[in-house]
């Protein structure tokens, strides 16, 4: 069972075709980048994706479950990180990390377990009774990601996750991102940052909502007889 | 009902953790009692008097007395100069003037009758009618006790009075702190209801936390009710708070069944957090949602007979109070605390709280989306 699989998924905002059926697959385990200019229709087919909006037609598995019907059980099932952050500023790192256990229904033990394993992972144990609001922001997305991941979801969603964060903070970032996967997480990941899709197993490159390119980032540069992926994505941008 | 329970747990660790709320919880309610209560007194004192004295006898002195003896009136000025007078109604420096004639005192005893003038500003017409109103039954007395006293006259002989004495029930000595207070805490209970749980709400948004709430698998239910009832249990804690201080600082009497008030409490805040919940899915900022909220508790509170009574408005206006959850709050716990009204007495206003708070939730929730 592949974790996400899409027919012709489309989302109308009255005249506007923000996603025009797009059609893909994500296979287990593996990082998928999912790229486009800002408008391209990103977004919107994520949220679609998460359950968050209402497709207008086509249709979408995402860890088996249909996202029309057990929007519920998609949500039981996918850990999600936004480019707006997503811990609350005014809780410590370890409220924040007990708050997400517990709306996951991860059970006390279970929430302490992990908390501990987070935070020396992250090695942010002397951290863990600070607020959010006094970390450094590379370090709140590190935390947002591991938080994002702490009930053990099949499939994580990262919306632009390493927006504004320093070059050495997103190397870090990019190694969370490797363990999960490595682990089995599938991982779908935005991105405006060309290096990082490099990082990807295969990207998929929107162009007005729809899917024009998608494949490993070699096979792409091939294709579209690029040096790096910041042409294949210039190429295809500039092309409509 | 566990991640209701985490989600409370998060509330009330945000709560408490906010400077500010702590302030409105704790400082807002003595303020608001300490201050509202001794100002919004319609019992008027120290009404600043004229007496223009053109008699200067004994009785017209004696009348002078017994005015500023009441408490009621202060002299500003006492004189014979009329223009002096009418000069201090103009620049509003007196209330009222009283005019007592030359020969007052003579005419009194020679012709068993004698005229007093007395001139009202009337810019605020319930200040004036209340002066009038104690200035006429002052002058009335006085009159009696001439008769009695000076003029050997037997009180039932000559023109019939009708003695018309009082009798205040509920509320004695007419205090009116004590008429007030309990309003005032409906006032504050309500705004901690109507207007921090929409804010707490409309705040996820933006911060745009609530985006990730809604990828959970938390449920609607539970959102809604994780987010309610901390403020429910801060308003009843308020309430308990307000009542305190009315009973140590006004001596507030508790008439009816503690009981019963934070029962048709309980029922009502519901009504009140629904509104803000319903706000809340329509707003997107903060501001937005205090401002809806505000023009919502404003009308109702102005409407709600807190303030001047419902008797005195337009009948349109009065039907319009059988849609004003305040109304009936203020309503009751007046009638609890200062009558001590039984459950017979309030059970039906208690239903009609009930319903009011399911169409109002019920609305809400409809209204209310994980899913856009």
């Amino acid at each position: 069972m592949q974790p996400i699989v899409t027919n012709a998924l489309t989302k109308k905002f009255g005249s506007f075709i923000a996603t025009n059926a797009i059609t893909f697959e994500v296979k287990q385990g593996e990082i998928f980048g999912f790229l486009g200019a800002n408008g391209a229709g990103k977004t919107t087919a994520m949220r679609m994706l998460c359950g968050l909006l209402r497709p207008s037609s086509g249709t979408a598995k995402v860890a088996g479950y249909d996202v029309y019907t057990q929007a519920d059980k998609v949500k039981q099932n996918i850990g999600y990180m936004s480019q707006r952050f997503s811990l609350y500023e005014d809780l410590k790192v370890k409220e924040n990390i007990r708050f997400y256990g517990g709306i996951y229904g991860l059970r006390n033990g279970e929430i302490k377990e992990k908390t501990e394993r987070l935070l020396q992972k992250l090695g942010m144990e002397a951290e863990a009774d600070q607020l959010v609001s006094a970390l450094p922001l590379g370090w709140k997305q590190k935390l947002a990601f591991s938080v994002a991941i702490l009930h053990d979801p099949s499939i994580v969603f990262l919306d632009e996750p390493t927006g504004g964060v320093d070059p050495v903070t997103r190397r870090q970032f990019w190694d969370l991102i490797y363990e999960a996967a490595n682990r089995g997480v599938t991982v779908f990941v935005t991105t405006h940052y060309m290096d990082e899709a490099e990082y990807c197993d295969r990207v998929s490159i929107m162009v007005d909502g729809r899917i024009q390119a998608l494949d490993t980032p070699r096979q792409l540069k091939a294709q579209f007889g690029a040096e790096s992926m910041d042409d294949v994505f210039l190429q295809l941008a500039r092309g409509k | 009902m566990r991640t209701i329970r985490f989600i409370l747990q998060k509330e009330f660790l945000q709560i408490f953790r906010n400077k500010s709320m702590l302030r409105i919880i704790l400082v807002i309610p003595i303020v608001q009692l300490l201050v509202l209560s001794n100002a919004a007194n319609y019992e008027i004192k120290n009404l600043a008097i004229d007496v223009v004295d053109h008699d200067h006898s004994a009785w017209s002195q004696r009348l002078v007395n017994k005015l500023t003896a009441s408490g009621y009136f202060k002299i500003y000025r006492h004189s014979f100069d009329r223009k002096a007078a009418f000069e201090d109604l103009e620049l509003d420096k007196a209330d009222i003037v009283l005019m007592i004639p030359p020969h007052f005192e003579r005419d009194l005893v020679r012709e068993n009758e004698a005229t007093l003038q007395l001139l009202v500003n009337a810019i605020n017409g319930s200040k004036a009618g209340l002066a009038n109103g104690y200035a006429n039954s002052i002058i009335r007395d006085f009159n009696q006790g001439i008769r009695t006293e000076w003029l050997a006259m037997d009180k039932h002989s000559g023109p019939a009075v009708i003695d018309v004495t009082y009798s205040n029930w509920f509320n004695v000595r007419l205090d009116y702190k004590v008429f007030m207070v309990p309003g005032i805490l409906v006032a504050l209970v309500t705004m901690i209801a109507a207007f921090l749980s929409g804010m707490n709400i409309v705040k996820e948004k933006e911060i745009g936390t609530i985006e990730q709430l809604n990828v959970t698998p938390i449920r609607k239910h539970h959102f809604i009710l994780g987010k309610l009832i901390p403020f429910w249990i801060v308003a009843l804690f308020e309430l308990a708070f307000g009542l305190l201080i009315g009973k140590l600082v006004f001596s507030l009497p508790i008439g009816g069944s503690l009981w019963l008030i934070f029962l048709f409490a309980a029922v009502y805040l519901w009504v009140m957090l629904g509104m803000g919940l319903l706000i809340s899915t329509f707003t997107e900022t903060q501001q937005q949602a205090m401002f809806i909220a505000w023009f919502f508790v404003i009308i109702f509170l102005l409407m709600s007979g807190l303030f001047t009574p419902v008797e005195n408005m337009p009948q349109w206006a009065q039907t319009l109070t059988w849609f004003n959850p305040i109304a009936y709050f203020v309503k009751v716990i007046r009638m609890v605390l200062l009558k001590g009204s039984d459950w017979g007495n309030i059970q039906s206003y208690l239903l009609i709280m009930l319903a009011y708070a399911l169409v109002m939730n019920g609305v809400a929730i409809l209204n209310y989306r994980k899913t856009s």
